[in-house]
C-alpha cells in the first residue's frame, strides 16, 4: 500500500477523516472505490477493535407475530435477532469459505454420505449448560421432526440417520451430499439446550449475547454475556448492548440514522441510496448478493407450456433498463438463471441473453399463440418496485407483439393466493449459500417451492450427480450445464440480482460487505465496534 | 320517582352494552368469514393434511360458528381474550402494553389538541371575520387537508434531523423514565394534534357563533360585558353539547385511528399490533382489538351523550 494512502486510512480508523474523503483522495491516487474500501477495513482492523458502547439497528422486517422460536424465523428482525444469542454448527464467510461455531471441525465420507461434527469443547450456552452432541442432535431432530412446522425442514429432510459418538454428532444422508457443511449454517438451525423441545423460544443458546427485553415487532435488547467461547469483547462481540429497532417504514428508517437514534439499517431504498449517501454523517454500503427478482411462469400450463413463448418473453426483457430503472444500478442484470458470480463454482461462460426485439417478435410468431392477452401478475410486496418492472416489461413486450397485460394485485394474500398459484407472477429469491440448494429448494421436481413447475428428470439426475460429487470442476461442469438448461427452458424469467444496501454511522467501524446477507449476514453487532 | 337524568344515563348505558354486544357478533361473523383458512394460514406453505386436521381440532375450528362465538365471548367476559396463534403469547398480556402504550399517546395528543383546539376556536369566534379567525381557520384547516404520513416526516426532517431535538423513532418502553417517554412521543403528538385541531377548531366556532344569534347574548352585550367575557360565560356554556360530541369523536380517532402515525414512528401501539395479525389471520388477536376499539368508540361517544344530556338545563331541573 501507497504511504500517503496508509496514512489516510488510519485518519479515517482515528474519525479524523470521513470515509467519503479518503475515497475521493484515494480516486485521485488512482484507486477504485472497492479497494479503498477494503483497505479501509483493513486499516480500521489494525487500528484495533474498541470494547464497548451500544449498537442500534433499525431493522426492516419485523412483525407482532415473531417469536424466538428459529424454527419459525423467515423475517429479517427475528434472524438478526436470532444471531446474537445463537449460533449453529457453522458459518459461511464473506469469502463463502466455512469456518465452525459450535461445531469445532466437521469431515464428510468419500461419498459425502456421512458427515461428522466435532463439537466445540467446552462451551456453554447462556444459561450454563455445557454444549454436548446430545444437544446438536435433538436441535436437529426437532427440525426433522413430522410435525416440524420448521422453516428448516427442506434442509434437513435429506438425513437418514443421526447418533452421536462421544463429542461427534453424525449424520447419514440418503443420497450424498458434498454441501451439506453449508446447509447446517441455515438460521434456523440454531443449538438449543435439548433441542429446544421444552421451551424452543427461550432465547438460550451459545452467542455471545443473551435477550435482555424482547417486544415482538417493536424492539430487541441484547447484553454481552461474560463465558462467551470466541472471547472476551476485545475480541468478538465487542459492544456492551445491541438492539434491534423494528422500523419497517423506509423513511422512518432513514431518519432514524439521519438524527443518529439508529447505528446501522438495512434495505435502503434504492431510489434514495444516493442522495443518503451525501449525508456526513454516514455511508451508504452495497454488496452484490444472491437474491433476485424474477418473473416466474408455470411451464406445464398454457400458454407456457410453449417453450418458444417462454423464449419470446425472454428475448422481450431489457434487462439493463430493469437494472437502471428499478434498482437505479445497485445490482446486476440476470441470464434467467438464477445462479450468479456470487455462487462458488459458478460458469461465467454461459452467454448473456441479450434484449433482442427480433428474436423475441421472432420466437412469438414460432409460437403460435393465439394473440389473446397474457396475464401478468404483480404487487407492490412481490419485490420493491414490482410494480414499476412490470410496466417496463409490458412496454417491451409490446414493442415486440407480445401482448402483455398487468394485473395489479393486493399485497395481502399475495404469496398465498398468487405466487406459486398464479401461472405467470413477479416474485423475488432470497438465494443460497451454494448452488446446490437454491436449485434444490425451487427446481427440483419435488421440490415444494417450484415456483415454475419445472420438472426434468435430467434436471434432477444431473442435480442428485453433482451433489454427491466431491471433484470441483466435474461439479462446475455439471452445474454449468443446469445452469444453461434452465436458462433456454426454464419458466424462470431473470432480470436482475439485486444488492443488499445498508447505511452504516461513520462512527461504526469494521464494516465490511457480506455477499451472504444485509448487515454483514446480520453479523454487524458482533464484528463491528465504534472507535 | 326516579329522576328523569338516573334514567336517561341508565338508559344510555344499556344501550351502550347492547351496542358494544352487537359489535362483539359483528366482529366474529366479520373475522369467520375473512377469506382463507385460518389453519391453513398458521402453517403455510409446510401443511399437511393431518397437521391441518390437528391445528382445526385444537382450534375448535370443527364446532359451529355458534359454539366457537359462544365460547369466545365466554372467555372474553373473564377476561380470557385467548392465546395468539401466530407467537403463542397470551392476549390480554401483549394487548395491555399496546393499549397503554395507544392510551398515553392519546392522553398527550388530547392534553395539547383538545384545550388548544377550543381557545383557538373561541378567538376564532371573538375576532370574527377578521385576521386572526381567517389565520387560525386557515392554517388547521390546511394541516388537516395535508394527510397526516406528510406532516410526520417533514416533521421529522425539520424537527429531528434538520434541529436535532426531539426523537424521530417514538418507540416507548417500561425502563424509560417519564421525561423520556414525552421526548420520544413529541413529534406524533404534534402530527395529531395538528391532525385533529381543526375539526374541533371549527366545531366550537360554529356552535358558539350558533348560541351567539341568541337575544340573551345581545343583552348580555348590552349590559356592556367584554366580548371575551360573553363568549366564555354566556355562549360556551350553552354551546357544550356539540363541542362534547365532537371532542369525542376525536378522542376517539386518537385511539383507534392512528396507525399510519404508528408506522411512521415505529410506536409500539394497538393500531400496528392489529395490521400484523390482519396480515397473518391471527383471528383471536384481531377479535380482541376489534373488541376494544369498538368499546372506547362506544365508550367515548356514550361520555358525550351524557356530558350532553347533563349540560342541557331543561333536563336538570325538570319541572
Amino acid at each position: 500500500m501507497n504511504k500517503e494512502l496508509q496514512h489516510l486510512s488510519e485518519r479515517v480508523s482515528k474519525g479524523l477523516m470521513t470515509r467519503r474523503e479518503f475515497v475521493g483522495r484515494a480516486a485521485a491516487l488512482g484507486v477504485t472505490a472497492a479497494v479503498a474500501n477494503t483497505m479501509l477495513a483493513g486499516a480500521a482492523k489494525a487500528a484495533g477493535p474498541v470494547a464497548g458502547g451500544d449498537f442500534k439497528m433499525g431493522v426492516q422486517g419485523g412483525e407482532s407475530t415473531n417469536s424466538q422460536d428459529p424454527a419459525t424465523w423467515s423475517s429479517d428482525v427475528p434472524i438478526a435477532g436470532g444471531r446474537h444469542w445463537g449460533e449453529p454448527l457453522v458459518e459461511v464467510g464473506p469469502d463463502g469459505n466455512l469456518s465452525g461455531l459450535v461445531a469445532e471441525s466437521f469431515e464428510g465420507s468419500s461419498d459425502a454420505k456421512t458427515w461428522r461434527f466435532k463439537v466445540r469443547q467446552g462451551i456453554e450456552f447462556s444459561n450454563g449448560k455445557t454444549v454436548t452432541a446430545e444437544d446438536v442432535m435433538r436441535t436437529m431432530e426437532r427440525h426433522t421432526n413430522e410435525d416440524s412446522k420448521s422453516g428448516a425442514l427442506g434442509i434437513v429432510q435429506g438425513i437418514e440417520s443421526m447418533r452421536t459418538d462421544g463429542d461427534v454428532f453424525e449424520l447419514t444422508l440418503g443420497v450424498g451430499n458434498a454441501d451439506m457443511p453449508y446447509l447446517m449454517a441455515d438460521y434456523h438451525l440454531m443449538i438449543q439446550p435439548d433441542g429446544g423441545f421444552d421451551n424452543p423460544g427461550a432465547a438460550i443458546g451459545t452467542g455471545a449475547y443473551t435477550l435482555e427485553a424482547d417486544e415482538p415487532g417493536v424492539r430487541q435488547l441484547y447484553k454481552r454475556r461474560d463465558n462467551y467461547w470466541g472471547g472476551d469483547q476485545s475480541t468478538t462481540g465487542h459492544y456492551d448492548s445491541s438492539e434491534i429497532i423494528v422500523l419497517n417504514d423506509a423513511t422512518a428508517r432513514t431518519a432514524a440514522l439521519q438524527s443518529g437514534q439508529v447505528d446501522a439499517i438495512n434495505r435502503v431504498e434504492p431510489k434514495i441510496a444516493k442522495l443518503l449517501d451525501r449525508a456526513p454523517t454516514l455511508s451508504v454500503r452495497n454488496v452484490s448478493g444472491r437474491g433476485h427478482y424474477v418473473f416466474i411462469m408455470h411451464i406445464d400450463t398454457a400458454p407456457f407450456d410453449n417453450n418458444e413463448l417462454r423464449l419470446a418473453l425472454k428475448y422481450a426483457i431489457n434487462r439493463q433498463e430493469m437494472v437502471d430503472k428499478i434498482l437505479q444500478g445497485y445490482g446486476g442484470i440476470g441470464n434467467d438463471m438464477p445462479i450468479n458470480a456470487a455462487y462458488p463454482l459458478f460458469d461465467s461462460s454461459i452467454p448473456q441473453r441479450e434484449f433482442d426485439l427480433a428474436k423475441a417478435a421472432e420466437h412469438y410468431k414460432k409460437s403460435g399463440h393465439d394473440g389473446s392477452p397474457i396475464i401478468l401478475r404483480t404487487a407492490d410486496g412481490a419485490f420493491p418496485g414490482a410494480v414499476d418492472a412490470a410496466a417496463l416489461f409490458q412496454q417491451s413486450a409490446q414493442a415486440a407483439g407480445i401482448p402483455l397485460e398487468i394485473k395489479r394485485e393486493p399485497n395481502d394474500g399475495y404469496w398465498s393466493e398468487v405466487w406459486n398459484a398464479q401461472p405467470f407472477c413477479a416474485s423475488y429469491w432470497g438465494g443460497r449459500p451454494v448452488q446446490d440448494q437454491m436449485y434444490t429448494t425451487a427446481y427440483l421436481s419435488t421440490a415444494d417451492w417450484n415456483d415454475t413447475r419445472f420438472k426434468r428428470p435430467e434436471f434432477d439426475d444431473m442435480l442428485m450427480t453433482a451433489r454427491a460429487e466431491l471433484d470441483n470442476s466435474k461439479r462446475k461442469a455439471l452445474y454449468s450445464k443446469m445452469g444453461a438448461m434452465l436458462r433456454d427452458e426454464g419458466g424462470l424469467i431473470l432480470p436482475m440480482f439485486n444488492d443488499f444496501i445498508d447505511a452504516v454511522s461513520n462512527k461504526v467501524q469494521g464494516y465490511e460487505g457480506d455477499p451472504n446477507g444485509p448487515q454483514m449476514n446480520w453479523y454487524a453487532f458482533k464484528k463491528t465496534w465504534k472507535a | 320517582m326516579v329522576h328523569p337524568i338516573v334514567k336517561l344515563v341508565t338508559q344510555r348505558l344499556a344501550l351502550g352494552l347492547l351496542l358494544l354486544f352487537a359489535a362483539s357478533i359483528l366482529i366474529f361473523a366479520g373475522t369467520t368469514i375473512l377469506p382463507g383458512d385460518v389453519a391453513q394460514q398458521i402453517l403455510g406453505q409446510s401443511a399437511t393434511p393431518e397437521s391441518l386436521a390437528n391445528l382445526r381440532e385444537e382450534l375448535g375450528l370443527n364446532d359451529p360458528p355458534l359454539t366457537r362465538y359462544f365460547n369466545w365471548l365466554g372467555g372474553v367476559l373473564q377476561g380470557d381474550l385467548g392465546t395468539a396463534l401466530t407467537n403463542g403469547r397470551d392476549i390480554a398480556d401483549s394487548l395491555a402494553a399496546r393499549l397503554k402504550n395507544t392510551m398515553f399517546l392519546a392522553f398527550w395528543a388530547a392534553v395539547i389538541a383538545v384545550p388548544l383546539a377550543i381557545l383557538l376556536g373561541l378567538l376564532a369566534v371573538r375576532f370574527k371575520d377578521r385576521w386572526p379567525d381567517k389565520l387560525i381557520s386557515g392554517v388547521t384547516l390546511a394541516t388537516i387537508s395535508i394527510p397526516e404520513f406528510m406532516i410526520g416526516y417533514v416533521l421529522i426532517y425539520w424537527v429531528a434531523i434538520r434541529m436535532g431535538v426531539f426523537s424521530s423513532v417514538a418507540i416507548v418502553n417500561d425502563s424509560m423514565s417519564l421525561g423520556a417517554k414525552l421526548n420520544a412521543i413529541a413529534i406524533p403528538v404534534m402530527v395529531l394534534t395538528l391532525v385533529v385541531l381543526a375539526h374541533m377548531m371549527r366545531m366550537t366556532r360554529a356552535a358558539i357563533l350558533n348560541v351567539m344569534q341568541s337575544a340573551y347574548i345581545e343583552t348580555a352585550e348590552l349590559k356592556g360585558l367584554r366580548a371575551l367575557t360573553v363568549i366564555r360565560k354566556h355562549a360556551f356554556p350553552n354551546a357544550i353539547a356539540p363541542i362534547v360530541n365532537v371532542v369525542m369523536l376525536n378522542l376517539a380517532y386518537l385511539v383507534v385511528g392512528v396507525v399510519v402515525v404508528e408506522v411512521v414512528f415505529a410506536y409500539p401501539g394497538m393500531g400496528q399490533y392489529l395490521v400484523d395479525h390482519v396480515s397473518k389471520r391471527d383471528v383471536p388477536v384481531v377479535q380482541a382489538c376489534g373488541l376494544i376499539f369498538a368499546a372506547v368508540y362506544i365508550g367515548l361517544n356514550l361520555v358525550a351523550d351524557i356530558v350532553s344530556i347533563l349540560a342541557n338545563p331543561r333536563l336538570r331541573h325538570p319541572k
